[in-house]
């Protein structure tokens, strides 16, 4: 993997001010200085650099015949979701496993917090219970900031409300990198679509951070009650960062390398946004027809879970074009990079 | 910091030479031979024994890159995480005989690190080690059946080998460390 090796203009990235301790000597050390990943905004190009480079070790950690390796041997790795999920708990799950770390998974419905115990005592008594590093989903944005507040260890956002899904970004942008990145790792003139409930969605928000700074051509796509807003973000980032809000789904689909749909989040929606599935369906889902107006080959991406027949065709998600499977495979070497960088931050 | 140099070019090239003869010499012959080096100085010096043995037995043995990173006993003591540089095992390890390559032998933490790696790919019949450079100071009941060069050092002195593929030129030099408090800051 090369390094990008320009900055992003606009915003530029804040780090966290950890104290470095020297490594051994004669050791390379990898210039992680993160001890929490909450938000994708904190990271450098170096850093999305770096989990993209040890991405690709995992990737090759994964291919071995028994793919587990006693990095992670001995540290507690706490899984507390607050939200139902599937890939992302079983991938956290699966990664701190292939790390040799003891796995903590705690489901908050058959804990006490369903008898209304705060999410700061949560934290404090799974603290108490050994967990080092605390991966967290929670449907209020700013939860994971705010166990971070009181947890000892490293904490890492699974997912908060409408605001950040970092390892979800993380493995799209590796994902789109693996097919599509230039020499020098970068983005620049990929055209990239997110299409669909952009509004309610984290993974949206996280993914128009790290792709533009990759370098990506990015349009956001949907009805405009689920666009409303982001103009706004285009205009911030505008200096140095290609950002498009678009109504028009011929506009974005036309000559796109990447289209990524969004699921119709219901269970965050208010009434009035959308007249009626059928309609969004009709008017903005990913089919065969407007696919093919996207580049030959195009990558189609979905964070999952989709549903099909409303916002991708069915036969879209299963086509040779998709990517949801690989996405899938990658969440896990994506997820293994993160705990073994987060892993090696002293507290 | 003062250097001195152990080893020329020469050197390293004659002492190459003589741990493929020894490596061919102990296993009979060439088949079930495969060499593994040790990310980083390692590789490229496996692929200089299995260049020599080429030479003077007319047969090409595998060449494997192991990144040991994973499997290190102090990744709860080091500040930052090391650099993973990759693992490439092209070859069955079930019943081959497996000569594992690194530029020094220390404390001997790395080599036990390699071998709990190396198993995690295969059943090998038998591992190996080949150093260009023992400097002694062992903590763990390992040994090497390949030296290039014993060395008898302090631990208070740093054993640099260059090579050419990394480093621009080939070359050991030994050199007193910077005093333990400056390097710590």
């Amino acid at each position: 993997m090369t390094v990008i090796d320009r900055e992003p203009s606009g915003d530029s990235a804040p780090t966290l001010s950890v104290p470095v301790v020297d490594s051994p000597p004669g050791d390379q050390a990898v210039g992680w200085r993160h001890r929490h990943l909450l938000d994708v905004d904190v990271l450098s190009l170096a850093d999305l650099e770096l989990v993209m480079r040890t991405t690709d070790a995992m990737r090759e950690v994964l291919a071995r015949p028994i793919a587990k390796v006693p990095a992670l041997r001995g540290r507690n790795v706490t899984i507390l979701f607050y939200e139902a999920s599937t890939r992302t708990r079983i991938s956290f799950e699966v990664a701190a496993k292939n790390l040799s770390a003891d796995v903590v998974n705690i489901a908050t419905a058959t804990s006490s917090v369903t008898k209304g115990e705060s999410l700061v005592d949560t934290v404090k008594t799974v603290e108490a219970l050994g967990a080092q590093l605390l991966v967290i989903r929670h449907a209020v944005s700013g939860a994971p900031a705010l166990a971070a507040e009181v947890f000892s260890g490293s904490v890492l956002n699974g997912g908060d409300g409408w605001h950040a899904h970092p390892t979800q970004a993380l493995l799209d942008l590796y994902t789109i990198r693996a097919s599509l990145a230039g020499p020098d790792g970068s983005l620049a003139g990929r055209k990239v679509v997110i299409l669909g409930d952009v509004l309610h969605s984290r993974v949206a928000r996280s993914n128009i951070w790290t792709l533009t700074a990759a370098g990506a051509d990015l349009w956001l796509c949907g009805p405009a009650t689920l666009v409303r807003g982001f103009e706004a973000w285009a205009l911030r980032g505008a200096a140095g960062r290609r950002f498009t809000v678009t109504s028009s789904v011929d506009d974005a689909l036309r000559d796109a390398d990447v289209v990524m749909a969004l699921r119709i989040q219901k269970e965050r929606m208010a009434t009035g946004l959308l007249p009626s599935l059928r309609e969004y369906s009709a008017r903005y889902g990913l089919t065969r027809e407007r696919l093919a107006m996207a580049r030959p080959g195009a990558l189609v991406m979905h964070p999952g879970p989709m549903n099909e027949g409303v916002e991708i065709a069915p036969d879209v998600a299963a086509g040779v074009q998709s990517r949801i499977e690989e996405q899938v495979r990658n969440g896990v070497a994506v997820r293994m990079a993160l705990l073994y960088l987060l892993a090696g931050v002293r507290s | 910091m003062t250097g001195r140099q152990i080893m020329t070019a020469d050197e390293i090239r004659r002492a190459t030479v003589r741990i493929s003869h020894e490596i061919v010499e102990k296993q009979a012959g060439t088949t079930g031979l495969a060499l593994v080096g040790i990310q980083r100085r390692g590789v490229p010096l496996a692929r200089r024994i299995a260049d020599a043995i080429a030479d003077h037995e007319g047969v090409r043995v595998p060449v494997g890159a192991l990144d040991i990173t994973f499997y290190r006993d102090d990744l709860s003591l080091v500040a930052q995480q090391p650099v993973v540089k990759g693992t490439e095992l092209p070859f069955d390890l079930n019943g081959s005989t497996i000569v594992l390559v690194d530029d020094v032998l220390y404390t001997g933490r790395t080599i036990r690190a390699a071998m709990d790696a190396l198993v995690d790919f295969g059943r090998p019949q038998a591992i190996r080690l080949a150093v260009l450079v023992d400097r002694g100071h062992r903590e763990l009941p390992i040994r090497a059946d390949h030296v290039g060069k014993n060395v008898p050092t302090s631990r208070e002195e740093v054993v640099k080998v260059h090579i050419d593929e990394i480093d621009g030129e080939d070359g050991v030099d030994i050199e007193r460390a910077v005093p333990v408090a400056a390097a710590v800051g």
